[in-house]
């Protein structure tokens, strides 16, 4: 752990769960494993507060424990999975993408909660969704469990490990912690449950005066001493299933991005020579043909089939492969012409084609495993991130040492080696600057340096500087920076909030008194006189400081994208070695 | 090399030329201080990306900030007495709905200090008796386990209320004034007490927080 990581992990733990926590958590991911009283005592709390963290702290899933030999139980951070909360918004928003408003809700309570039983989430969820809904509609409880089902099925949740069933069988006092144990086989499958019933609507008007009736109604219904369902049965948000999606999607765009454009332009191309070729025999070809071949061309061509090729055969092996596996399983083409959407109407030859002309392409995506069942194709996922991630690195110098740095690191990229004066030369930069541009680079740790001496005295005028790209450690350089980034970005955020704290209260002062008086009916008047309780540059002031906190939130958000992409390919590089 | 020592030049076992220096050209000064906090940058970042899908993320992001601090998992720290109470500090509070872990699922140490006591001999007792019992039975005996423990917890707190009360009985009882002020008196009281409490334990509890303060002082001394 770095200590950018740790400050990370800290203001994150802090976020989320208040100092307490945020204490107790960072000590532990400073310290590794720690029983309990040791934890007490060297940061000093009160014992209560610790367990209390500790629960927290094990219901996100963000500390694990362990039995030790003499029955000590040793609580031990995850610390990268501290860092995943970073992404929660990302999470959500990609189940909404995917299952609708159903999906988002049921990871965002998941996310929220760490944990929860089925039953529980459908219910929550419905009552959420019921609440957003016009007076008299509600949500079925059974329409939420068939979203959760297919989340389930698509592995986008899984169940967390259980406690094994009683063991009566062993005598002497039970152990200090349980041992929970997953069944693999067991993962993504959900209980079968009767949930029948509807979201019910929280009433705003009458939320203490109606708590007693409120409180019976569900004991007749439901609580009546009847065990819960699923009881025992959690669970959780499966993120690295998440993960794998994100990636997917990276690499679609990156086909789409390398392949349709560069497919569309020359088709676009070679219709344009035809047409001009046509139009000298206006009589044999009207505009009114020309316009329609055209279009139609462009609807065939443009509609990124590459990447929609790639898209199917990522989709095909999303549950068959693992996440972390570096190829995805042999597809042949009758297996991926057979799974294209319906209505891609593309045929066989054309799809021949165009995975040929994938599995071609130097930047090795797609790879050809065989020749059987009309040839047997792979996406390599580790090359993939290879790729996106050496993109992430170009684009970075680029932005940051401009655009003829960008070239120098290109070249030493695609050369693997280059001595100084080869450097010069090949980039076709003026000496001095080529030098100087190099230096910088060098320096920034972006480009390493060889030393490869003659004799064994290492003299410098006897021994080759070779200057070379090491893209695992700049990745791994460049993903400390963005944890850095990112921990500069909340810092600043909230101060930025703090700063202005006596005036953000004052405007929801405001906005509550104003919700109150219209929901009595109050005059025009006498809102736009407590409207003006906030002066004009007091408004500003506020304004400035929503935009500058959406910026620094969308910041965040925007380089958790970029630590997603380098993540994942260390992680790759890192198992293939 | 050895001439190159003798007549006085800088010694550098290399063609210095090879980094970009001229014969004779001054070599810059030996830099002694961190890099700037700010450095001026010579390019200036891209804008971010904003799109539908952005905007809708960044919403997410800062109202998860907000439900984040309504859930029963944020732990506040208990806040240190103010001089003046303030009165818009009571309707500041925010509802958070009550959360029970899930024991069967957590170390047993973690439970609070007296409810592992009386868990002990009970589910043991439970355990002895049924010996065939399912994991429903179980799971009714502990929720049992954890409503009684609920119960003897709340016993004890009043115990220890009406202990504290009899104490501030006995200290009235030495000066008996208004009885409308006993109300606020008790109140200060109590503070008055739990602050001295605080102290000590901070006092005795942990030597190495004196230590630092002596430290502190001793600085301040030779300043």
């Amino acid at each position: 752990m770095t200590q950018a990581e740790i400050k990370l992990c800290s203001l994150l733990l802090q976020e989320h769960f208040g100092e307490i926590v945020e204490k107790i958590g960072v000590h532990l991911i400073r310290t590794g494993s720690q029983p309990l009283r040791v934890i007490a005592h060297d940061t000093g709390t009160s014992l209560d507060q610790v367990k209390k963290a500790l629960c927290v702290l094990i219901q996100h899933n963000l500390v694990i424990y362990q039995v030790h030999k003499r029955g000590v139980v040793e609580y031990e951070a995850q610390c990268s999975r501290v860092l995943r909360m970073l992404r929660y918004p990302r999470y959500i928003y990609t189940a909404k993408t995917l299952y609708s408003d159903t999906g988002e809700l049921i990871v965002e309570e998941l996310l929220l909660n760490g944990k929860m039983a089925m039953s529980a989430v459908v219910k929550k969820v419905a009552d959420r969704l019921t609440e957003t809904m016009e007076d008299g509609k509600t949500m079925d409880y059974a329409e939420v469990s068939n979203t959760f089902v297919r989340l389930a099925d698509t592995h986008f949740v899984q169940r967390c490990p259980l406690v094994p069933a009683t063991e009566n069988s062993d005598p002497g006092p039970p152990p200090p912690a349980p041992t929970l144990v997953i069944s693999e086989k067991d993962m993504y499958l959900v209980p079968k449950l009767s949930l029948i019933g509807k979201g019910k609507r929280r009433r705003s008007s009458d939320e203490d005066a109606t708590g007693e009736p409120k409180a019976k109604r569900p004991k007749h219904t439901t609580d009546n001493k009847e065990p819960i369902p699923d009881d025992g049965i959690y669970w959780q948000a499966n993120l690295d299933r998440f993960h794998q999606h994100f990636r997917d999607q990276g690499i679609v765009s990156a086909v789409a991005n390398r392949m349709d454009q560069v497919i569309s332009k020359w088709v676009g191309q070679w219709l344009s020579g035809i047409f001009t070729y046509l139009q000298m025999w206006p009589l044999a070809y009207s505009q009114s043909q020309h316009s329609r071949v055209n279009s139609d061309f462009q609807f065939t061509f443009q509609t990124q089939t590459s990447s929609e090729i790639v898209r199917t055969m990522l989709r095909m092996s999303e549950i068959t492969t693992s996440s972390s596996a570096p190829f995805t399983q042999p597809l042949s083409s009758n297996e991926i012409f057979r799974s294209l959407p319906v209505g891609y109407n593309i045929s066989k030859q054309v799809l021949d084609q165009y995975l040929t002309l994938l599995a071609d392409d130097p930047l090795e995506f797609v790879g050809k495993s065989g020749d059987s069942g009309g040839g047997m194709y792979v996406i390599n996922l580790h090359k993939a991130l290879g790729s996106l991630a050496t993109a992430t690195l170009e684009s970075v110098i680029q932005e940051r040492f401009g655009s003829r740095c960008a070239r120098i690191f290109r070249l030493v990229l695609q050369k693997k080696h280059l001595e100084q004066k080869q450097v010069e030369d090949f980039a076709m930069i003026p000496a001095k600057e080529a030098k100087d541009m190099l230096y910088k680079m060098l320096s920034e740790n972006f480009i390493s340096l060889q030393e490869i001496p003659k004799t064994p005295d290492h003299a410098p005028s006897r021994t080759f500087y070779l200057y070379t790209v090491n893209i695992l450690s700049a990745a791994r350089m460049l993903l400390h920076r963005c944890y850095k980034s990112v921990a500069n970005l909340i810092e600043r955020r909230q101060f930025e909030t703090k700063e202005n704290k006596r005036l953000l209260e004052k405007s929801q002062r405001v906005e509550a008194i104003i919700a109150s008086m219209q929901a009595t009916g109050a005059e025009e008047a006498q809102l736009q006189e407590i409207e003006e309780m906030i002066t004009a540059p007091e408004r500003q002031q506020l304004e400035t400081l929503k935009r500058n906190v959406n910026k620094l939130d969308a910041c965040e958000i925007q380089v958790d994208e970029t630590i997603f992409l380098l993540e994942s390919y260390i992680e790759s590089t890192v198992k293939r070695q | 090399m050895a001439g190159n020592k003798g007549r006085g030049r800088a010694a550098y076992t290399f063609n210095i030329e090879a980094v970009g220096f001229s014969r004779g050209e001054k070599l810059p000064d030996v830099v002694l201080k961190p890099p700037p906090l700010f450095p001026d940058t010579d390019y200036k970042p891209v804008p971010l990306k904003t799109g539908e899908g952005e905007d809708y993320v960044l919403a997410l992001k800062q109202e998860l900030r907000e439900t984040v601090k309504r859930m029963p998992y944020f732990v506040e720290t208990p806040e240190e007495k103010q001089d003046i109470e303030r009165y818009s500090k009571r309707y500041m509070k925010v509802y958070k709905e009550e959360w029970i872990p899930d024991w069967r699922r957590l170390p047993r140490e973690l439970m609070a200090r007296k409810k592992c006591k009386k868990a002990g001999p009970k589910s043991k007792k439970a355990k002895d008796t049924g010996k065939g019992t399912s994991l429903t039975n179980t799971a009714d005996v502990l929720k049992k386990i954890e409503e009684l423990e609920k119960r003897g917890d709340g016993e004890k707190s009043d115990e220890e209320n009406e202990e504290k009360e009899g104490s501030k009985e006995k200290s009235k009882e030495g000066d008996e004034e208004e009885d409308d002020n006993a109300a606020e008196q008790e109140e200060y009281d109590e503070e008055e007490q739990e602050e001295e409490n605080d102290y000590i334990n901070s006092y005795f509890e942990d030597g190495d927080d004196f230590g630092a303060d002596s430290d502190d002082n001793m600085d301040e001394a030779t300043y």
